[in-house]
């Protein structure tokens, strides 16, 4: 655990709470992807290299640009209406850092019994590939119909649109 | 287990527990429908660290680095169906507020 562990983490949370707290949905996103890329960050320093290479491509790369896509075919706030969407998000959120505060110092007093967790994990498994592969290859399959699903479902909203078109 | 390995996985706890928390309160509190979405996505960013960092302490990175892989993959299908759905929304309503879906009442 170093220093640049704790910048890092600590980028993490503030970057999530930017994204929370920001009145503009497009900012907002941009949070989002900058939140994406610090995990990404913590995942490489924890040597998850080719999880950190999924989460930088895919959550910072295709997630920002679907939502960016999506807040595009939205209409635009007139400035009056962007005024009072700013006040009322003030007004919501003002209490979260407070909130991150107190919960952070909750959690800094809870004990984790690690020695039982670890006495639970079973013998040290080798690469990725050969896990992914060998041991978890239930859930390829498992990504395979989601990816499907995920594919049928967008389909049958694009055939929606065009049969009410 | 090393203390420092404990000590490291408390830290990162705590910081993956924090953004959970962040991304439930934009959850709770949001009425806008891709603002919900987006707090699914700091919900899920905070479970795939804590999956990764629970790894690395137990020394079965190779195991968290799949299950990271599968979240991913799932949160990936589960956001472009849902900003779909919200599309579709959007074009029936011109609005992005939940507050205003009162459709589905029996």
């Amino acid at each position: 655990m170093t220093a640049i562990d704790m910048v890092l983490l600590g980028a993490l949370v503030l970057s999530a709470m930017a994204t929370v707290m920001t009145a503009r949905l497009l900012r907002a996103v941009i949070a989002l992807a900058v939140t994406s890329v610090f995990v990404a960050l913590l995942m490489f320093r924890l040597n998850a290299n080719i999880a950190a290479v999924f989460e930088l491509s895919v959550c910072a790369g295709l997630i920002p640009a679907i939502f960016i896509t999506s807040i595009g075919l939205t209409q635009r706030l007139t400035p009056e209406a962007l005024a009072v969407r700013r006040k009322e998000r003030l007004r919501t959120v003002w209490y979260l850092p407070l909130i991150v505060i107190v919960a952070g110092i909750a959690l800094s007093r809870v004990h984790i019994p690690l020695e039982t967790a670890a006495a639970l994990a079973p013998a040290p498994a080798g690469d990725v590939r050969s896990v992914l592969w060998a041991l978890r290859h239930t859930d390829l399959l498992g990504q395979i119909v989601v990816l499907l699903g995920g594919v049928f479902g967008v389909a049958v909203l694009i055939m929606e649109v065009r049969h009410e078109q | 287990m090393s203390n420092d390995l404990g000590h490291l996985f408390t830290i990162f706890a705590i910081g993956a527990a924090l953004t959970f928390v962040v991304g439930f309160y934009s959850l709770v509190t949001t009425k806008n429908l891709l603002r919900a979405l987006i707090g699914v996505e700091i919900l899920a960013k905070a479970t795939t660290l804590l999956i990764i960092v629970a790894g690395y302490v137990s020394g079965q990175i190779a195991l968290a680095q799949a299950l990271a892989i599968t979240l991913i993959v799932v949160e990936v299908a589960v956001i472009v169906v849902a900003v779909g759905v919200v599309l579709c929304i959007y074009r029936h309503n011109k609005s992005l507020d939940a507050t205003f879906f009162t459709n589905l009442k029996g």
